[in-house]
């Protein structure tokens, strides 16, 4: 058994951790720990490709087991039921030990469970959520979101490409209420009306209960519904089990450090299961749950294990595709005061978000495709050069914004 | 600016190739010249899309205007290029800041690992050439 590296979550995060360890040429033992039963594998298409795809979908998975096997990283498909910093061990369901020289904390997040929600409502998270949400959608069948946030509106727009009857119910006044500015969520919203979702805010829920004839939902207001499929997607919490009861610090997830370290010089985590202090932002202590993330986390923790002592600098990145469009965020645009739109073609805009003295913090944007992805990428260069640009000039579509990015 | 607005974003420039031309080179799967676009149509560092028949390429002009052209689509999760930034000989997918050089289609670095498929290129009378070979 190893006695190198280790990381628990085979996800995003710890399957670019593993390949960045080899990258940076270590050449020990690597074990890559996971309970769920496939090879490591993309979680964005589950709320989309998944869902829409005609054909019965399989994991995307990020590496072949040729790939793994090269880079001799070896897969463990077992839960693992504790940590052991003393000897330095983990322990796995199968009743093995392993020792590590040092450990990542891969754990990702699990949905966000509704007290209120019976046995028959559904979440996403895994592959085999995915299959569960699929295998219940038929054309003309009723569907009951709850939560508006970025998987309940993936999820709303999938299921209504597979012909399905929408309804989302989201608690806050509107949708996206944490993370996206309100006129891009406002296009949104407009987006799955136009597409003939029901998007109903400001509703909590008071009832829910499993029926032969499906699930019936009545939310605090009095509004009755029932659904042949109901999924809740009110969020997701940090998978922190493990790390709480080994005795690490835990602060909105694992506290982790600049340098992704723990409070255990030879445990490192990495990606959603984590809280990061961005530097960008004065230290303020983020989590984040974003697919990039989990990739720069699971990277830069791997040059840490190795003793890299590089400090984690990157700025908060996110997509969202529904429909035909793509909103982006980069950097946490409730850091800014003021708001400066840049409109581009065919009803695409971004919104700069830029501090009291003129010093751009976020930048968020939505198009057709990827049609702010470009400027997204700029504004993120001009937030990690902590940049004050000319508002006018970010206003100004003519104005090619990679021009304000000095080389 | 001299760009058209067709052009306006960098986003979408289809030019369709006359019925003939295309019907031959799919009938043939020869390889031959196509002209993608004219020389400003495409902003100094930076790609437009170009379509032909069923295939989808990126045209590049570099900081020292050089013209080069690869595939469309991104080898990791097929995103058009197009979107992407360039920066000095690279482009960067839009979506997954998958990054590749362009002048060769060499994939630099996760979560790219599949290299793109580059095209020669060749300038005429303010047009840009591609050759394109049969669908492999």
């Amino acid at each position: 058994m190893s006695h190198g590296m280790v990381i628990v979550g085979a996800g995003e995060c710890g399957a670019r951790a593993a390949f960045a360890l080899r990258e940076a040429g270590y050449a020990g033992p690597v074990a890559l720990i996971d309970e769920e039963p496939h090879l490591p594998y993309e979680r964005p298409p589950l709320s989309k490709d998944a869902i829409t795809a005609e054909e019965a979908p399989t994991p995307r998975t990020i590496a072949t087991r040729e790939r793994l096997a090269a880079a001799s990283i070896e897969i463990i498909a077992q839960p693992v039921i504790g940590i052991a910093r003393r000897n330095k061990t983990i322990s796995l369901a199968g009743g093995a030990a392993v020792p590590y020289e040092k450990l990542l904390l891969a754990t990702g997040a699990v949905p966000r469970r509704l007290s209120q929600a019976p046995v028959g409502v559904g979440y996403l998270r895994t592959f085999e959520d995915a299959l569960w949400i699929r295998s219940r959608l038929r054309a003309g069948c009723s569907v009951v979101i709850i939560g508006g946030g970025l998987i309940g509106l993936e999820l709303a727009a999938s299921a209504t490409r597979r012909g399905a009857a929408v309804t989302i119910i989201e608690s806050q006044s509107r949708p996206m209420m944490r993370g996206v500015p309100r006129e891009i969520a406002a296009s949104v919203e407009a987006l799955h009306r136009s597409e003939g979702v029901d998007v109903r805010c400001g509703r909590g829920i008071a009832e829910m209960e499993a029926k032969d004839s499906g699930i019936r939902i009545r939310t605090a207001d009095g509004l009755e519904l029932t659904a042949d499929l109901c999924v809740v997607a009110i969020g997701a919490v940090p998978a922190t089990g493990l790390a709480e009861a080994a005795g690490l610090e835990i602060s909105n997830g694992i506290a982790v450090d600049e340098y992704l370290g723990t409070s255990d010089p030879d445990i490192f985590a990495a990606g959603d299961c984590c809280s990061v202090p961005l530097a960008i932002y004065n230290g303020r202590r983020t989590r984040l749950e974003a697919w990039r993330n989990a990739q720069e986390q699971g990277a830069l923790a791997a040059l840490n294990m190795l003793g890299g002592n590089q400090r984690h600098e990157a700025i908060p990145w996110f997509w969202s595709d529904q429909f035909e469009m793509t909103l982006y965020v980069t950097g946490l645009p409730d850091e800014g005061c003021t708001t400066v739109r840049r409109d581009l073609a065919d009803g695409a805009f971004l919104l700069f978000h830029l501090t009291s003295d003129g010093r751009l913090v976020a930048a968020s944007g939505i198009g057709r495709g990827n049609a702010v992805a470009k400027d997204i990428r700029l504004a993120e260069m001009l937030i990690a050069r902590r940049a004050k640009p000319v508002p006018d000039q970010l206003a100004a579509p003519a104005l090619k914004l990679k021009t304000l990015v000095p080389a | 600016m001299s760009v058209p607005a067709a052009y306006g974003h960098g986003r979408f420039a289809l030019r369709l190739r006359s019925r003939e031309q295309q019907q031959h080179f799919e009938e043939t799967g020869m390889s031959e010249w196509i002209e993608a676009c004219g020389v400003g149509d495409i902003e100094h560092e930076d790609v437009i899309r170009f379509d032909f028949g069923k295939q989808t390429f990126a045209i590049y002009r570099s900081p020292e205007d050089e013209y080069f052209a690869t595939d469309g689509l991104c080898t990791h999760e097929k995103v058009h290029l197009s979107d992407g930034l360039v920066i000095d000989d690279i482009i960067e997918c839009p979506k997954h800041n998958g990054r590749f050089c362009y002048k060769t289609g060499e994939a630099r670095g996760a979560p790219v690992c599949v290299n793109l498929r580059a095209y020669p290129v060749k300038v005429e009378a303010g047009k840009v050439l591609i050759q394109v070979a049969s669908s492999p």
